[in-house]
């Protein structure tokens, strides 16, 4: 419905693509410099704004959005939503300039935030330095117990380790190390969409997170999320398509959580090299044979999609060529082991990999998925989803796999050409979105400009709204339609969050952290709500909701209910787990507290945090 | 994704019932008006409670078979001594299997006829993974990783669609369509996210708590967040606002501070006994719960599990007195009602160097309820001697969890396509063991 509405073209759209990819490119250039000159401020060059030239013009002449629209868009879509001051920063650099210096993120200064993100302790460990602290932790626990035990004591395994601790001080250092990696991720991703300037990075970490989603609660793979974030996905995000796929596939994370690491050559056919030495540890002796877990979500959900050309000869063949690409399981890092490896030929997708070859086997594998033709545009698909409508207009969809392939998978072009289209900035696409509860959560924290929360707290409440960091048990990752997210349990919660939020509960962010709220917190109601609407609900809303914000108190009420400031909250940490890996996630109930009363402007604010328009993005 | 649009139209339908201002201001009638619904869809009111043991509870030390001799050699010092007047000892069932002494509160509701137990049962994967094995029994598809949905789930979305009933009256074919929809509360899952046994298409409402499940804040505020999602157009964002605002009239109109329970049942102030006290609400409620989930942890005794007494046995204690509370809870009602506990795995026959036991094969579970043919411990005993263990070290396995899964769904609920429910199962009826 939407590619229709445009009505132009493939041909004539083509020119204007490379018009906007030029203008695009001399406004990059410009901001280049400019950003280096004003590094040290962390905001935008205010002096760049006049040179908005004739390209930006005639650009927007194809867009159906007025430029007050276009502005809400591009921070509701390639950021986490507005912050105080974003709108006026936008108005003044020009919306195409802005997308175009989000586009190039290592340009941008965000020094800010990596002294933020540097004060988590476990987000800066190697993988072998916590796989190491989880292993001393659990050693010592056994040997206590068993030591216990000889001595007729029955005791847990929390005791295990507090008596252990009394020998070795520095095991339960340790053991709260090993323990802090899931919510310092967790605490970090959320910091970083709220905080950071580079928010189209950190838009696209997210998608590449969920694309390539693994569960924190399966077994050891926690342990290497750090790594995953940081050393996978992160530096890739912007990259080449095939470079972000090898280094997930390669990924501890990933070789974990979908069992390739447990992989090898079945019996009927030959390995590399015949068992030069038993594989150490007992975990390694489990690998038992073929395991196609992640063959199949490599192609099903990573590469060519559900439907897209293969067969389940192919998913045998690819698990076949990847056979060997396992972990060291020390050193928490990828190895390849010629014993595991099914040395005999393979068929895939029509290509043939012949006996005898190793590692390559498995390169070849992904070169082969990540270019063909389904790929490109399984994953322009997803990405047009993402920054435009659930629908993803098929126009769209065509014009940016072909941008996808003719730049071998050039994942910073494909956005770009995602988000400069006439479709992106279309009438349809307007607040087409609905928010998933992470983006609720960011964009409502950055509406009412809060500082980072460093504790886990905040980030578990997005787990609370029904989307856990990192808590996604199938590998299909977080879905990104509206309807997956609207029902009647989710929206309870966000309202309520809403009321939390506007009522001081959540750290690190109360009405006195948003500049606007120093003026209008004695204004009058009209003002109050104009207020409001202006900063967190994008400016418009119906007629209907402004004049349900402004229905003033009721005076019958709120002196039952006093202020809350109890500390009983949903936000209560849950208490610790004892460490043990192999089973799922599972968080205790936090406790909502009491119930928030609101007035005055924290009313107006907590109203609109509740309400529909806010869901929307 | 035909029979998602359908279901959520259904849903949309219900609240443009809601959209009339006059329905709104009577909410009392509203509810009622649900209620109708619900009854018109499940005309039985059938409900099935499913409760998992996460963490692999030792089946052994569970139901004992104190009648094998293989069993007390194993377990030395774990083992639960034989049926026996002078001390704490097993509860004897049969002669051969008997219930664990912290199992008491269960022998009253085997001798009733309600309580059968099924051994030597679980899943056909070899696993021994936490995680895997959750995720097989949750799925309903072991061994096969590509299952999105699952099993509960998968019988919900697929109620009234089976071939046999398309070509059947208008009626009757009416009063089936109208189950997609017939409840906001058809589904009601006792956890902070919905579980993957209910992940899928069908609507399901996770929450901690029914006192949770309101708008923190005081009223006057709630009614114009209420307004908020009234006034809107009939987009999926105010449609489930409108629904969630509807389903806390519903709950508000069950009154769940002023609940008493019946027949002097007394839940345990555990989080699990809890869950299962508000459970027996909403089904008392009439808000048409066919479908309720819960789970519980703890069970992964590695290390000092202890015998009739210590960790495993506070585990059971909590786990069967918050149980025989509910049962009594429910009274006669509990004619409709099935309980079925599952538990990924069980433990080795063995104990280990720690007093504990690891990841088993077999396990065994339980199937309470009114139209339960009870009184009998279930499933083919395969016995303890090392040639008859699974691997040479775990119980070994003769019953499918899908065996058992199938045959309550399908006796008790009625569901008629077994083979969506559970795909690649081919056993299907052949194998189910009789319990219903």
């Amino acid at each position: 419905m939407a590619g229709s509405s445009i009505g132009r073209s493939p041909r004539k759209q083509d020119i204007g693509m490379r018009n906007a990819s030029l203008a695009l490119g001399l406004a990059a250039l410009a901001l280049a410099c400019a950003s280096q000159r004003t590094a040290q401020t962390a905001g935008h060059p205010p002096g760049v704004a006049q040179s908005a030239g004739v390209a930006d013009a005639r650009l927007a002449e194809s867009r159906e959005l007025l430029p007050e629209q276009q502005i809400q868009q591009v921070l509701n879509r390639l950021a986490f939503g507005a912050r105080p001051g974003d709108v006026e920063r936008l108005r003044q650099l020009g919306v195409d300039r802005w997308i175009a210096l989000q586009l190039s993120p290592e340009k941008i200064d965000d020094r800010s935030m990596d002294e933020i993100v540097a004060r988590y302790a476990t987000l800066n460990a190697s993988s072998a330095e916590l796989v190491e602290s989880f292993r001393a932790v659990q050693e010592a626990r056994r040997r206590q117990a068993a030591s216990m035990r000889a001595d007729g004591d029955t005791i847990t395994r929390r005791e295990a380790l507090r008596a252990a601790a009394q020998d070795d001080p520095a095991l339960l250092d340790r053991a709260r190390r090993a323990q802090r990696i899931l919510p310092d991720v967790q605490s970090a991703k959320l910091a970083r969409a709220v905080a950071s300037e580079r928010q189209l990075q950190e838009v696209m970490v997210d998608f590449w997170s969920n694309h390539f989603s693994v569960f924190a609660g399966k077994g050891q793979t926690r342990l290497f999320l750090a790594s995953y974030d940081r050393d996978v996905i992160r530096p890739r995000a912007m990259g080449k398509f095939r470079d972000l796929l090898g280094a997930v596939a390669k990924s501890p994370a990933m070789l974990f959580y979908l069992d390739n690491w447990q992989s090898a050559a079945d019996s009927l056919h030959p390995t590399l090299a015949r068992t030069r030495r038993g594989f150490a540890g007992p975990l390694a002796r489990r690998a038992r044979g073929l395991n196609e877990n992640y063959a199949r979500e490599l192609m099903e959900l990573h590469t060519l999609g559900v439907d897209g050309g293969y067969t389940q000869k192919d998913v045998m063949e690819v698990a076949r060529a990847l056979t060997g690409w396992t972990l060291n399981q020390r050193e928490g890092s990828f190895v390849f082991r010629p014993e595991m490896h099914d040395a005999a030929e393979k068929v895939v997708l029509g290509h043939r990999l012949s006996a005898g070859r190793g590692e390559e086997d498995g390169e070849a594998v992904l070169d082969i998925v990540s270019r063909h033709p389904s790929t490109a545009r399984y994953i322009t698909t997803k990405l047009v989803r993402r920054f435009v409508s659930d629908s993803a207009p098929p126009a769209l969809v065509d014009r940016c796999a072909a941008r996808f392939r003719s730049t071998e998978g050039d994942i910073r072009e494909t956005v770009r050409c995602v988000v400069t289209s006439p479709e992106f900035f279309s009438r349809s696409a307007y607040r087409a979105k609905v928010k998933t509860p992470f983006e609720v959560v960011a964009s409502a924290l950055r509406a009412l400009n809060a500082a980072p929360d460093p504790t886990p707290r905040t980030a578990q409440v997005v787990g609370r709204l029904g989307q856990p960091i990192f808590g996604r048990q199938t590998p299909d990752g977080w879905p990104d339609r509206a309807d997956a997210w609207m029902n009647t349990g989710a929206i309870l919660n966000r309202i309520n969050f809403g009321l939390m939020l506007a009522g001081g509960r959540v750290p690190g962010v109360s009405l006195s952290t948003w500049p606007n709220a120093a003026q209008l917190r004695d204004a009058t109601r009209a003002t109050q709500v104009d207020g409001v609407i202006a900063s967190l609900l994008g400016g418009e809303v119906s007629s209907d909701t402004r004049s349900i914000l402004m229905s003033g108190e009721n005076p019958l009420i709120g002196n039952g209910a006093a202020t809350d400031s109890s500390a009983a909250s949903m936000l209560v940490p849950p208490p610790d787990d004892d460490m043990m890996l192999d089973r799922p996630l599972r968080r205790p109930a936090p406790d909502l507290g009491r119930p928030v009363a609101l007035r005055g402007l924290a009313q107006v604010v907590g109203l609109a945090l509740g309400s529909p328009e806010f869901q929307r993005r | 994704m035909n029979r998602r649009v359908f279901m959520k139209s259904g849903a949309l339908a219900l609240v443009t019932v809601g959209l009339n201002p006059s329905f709104l201001r009577r909410s009392v009638f509203g509810s009622e008006l649900l209620r109708g619904a619900a009854r018109h869809g499940n005309r039985r009111g059938k409900v099935l409670i499913c409760l998992f043991q996460r963490g692999a509870a030792d089946a052994l030390n569970v139901v004992v078979p104190h009648g094998e001799a293989a069993y007390y050699r194993m377990r030395p010092t774990i083992a639960i001594p034989r049926p026996s007047a002078s001390g704490p000892s097993a509860i004897d069932l049969d002669g051969f299997f008997g219930l664990h002494p912290s199992l008491s509160p269960f022998k009253e509701l085997w001798d009733r006829g309600l309580l059968a137990p099924v051994h030597a049962v679980g899943s056909p994967s070899s696993t021994r993974s936490h995680f895997d094995a959750q995720d097989y029994m949750e799925s309903g598809t072991p061994d096969d990783k590509s299952t999105r949905s699952g099993w509960l789930n998968r019988y919900l979305a697929t109620r009234g669609t089976c071939e046999a009933c398309q070509g059947a009256p208008a009626s009757q074919a009416g009063a089936k369509s109208s189950s997609g929809a017939d409840s906001l509360f058809h589904a009601i899952s006792m956890t902070p996210q919905t579980p993957r046994i209910l992940e899928g298409p069908s609507p399901v409402i996770a929450m901690n708590s029914l006192e949770e499940f309101s708008i923190r804040t005081n009223g006057s505020q709630a009614e114009r967040l209420e307004a908020l999602y009234r006034t809107g157009s009939a987009d999926v964002v105010h449609a489930a606002g409108g629904e969630m605002f509807e389903a806390i009239k519903i709950l508000r109109a069950a009154n769940p501070q002023q609940y008493v329970p019946q027949n002097g049942a007394d839940y345990p102030r555990s989080p699990f006994g809890q869950h299962l006290r508000q459970i027996a609400q909403l089904i008392k409620a009439d808000v048409g719960l066919e479908i309720a989930f819960a789970d519980v942890g703890g069970w992964d005794t590695h290390v000092n599990q202890g015998g009739v007494t210590g960790q495993l046995s506070a585990r059971l204690d909590d786990f069967s007195k918050s149980i025989a509370a509910l049962v009594r809870d429910l009274g006669d009602r509990m004619a409709d009602v099935v309980i079925l506990t599952m538990s990924e795995f069980g433990r080795t026959a063995r104990q280990n160097g720690n007093g504990g036991t690891d990841h088993g094969h077999a396990t065994s579970l339980f199937v309470i309820g009114g139209d339960v043919h009870g009184k009998r411990v279930f499933g083919r005993w395969p016995g303890l001697e090392t040639e008859q263990l699974n691997e040479g070290r775990d119980l070994a396995l003769t019953t499918d969890f899908r065996a058992v899964f199938a045959e309550v769904v399908g006796k008790h609920l009625s569901a008629q396509r077994l083979d969506a429910i559970f795909p690649g199962f081919d056993g299907q009826r052949a194998q189910w063991l009789g319990l219903l």
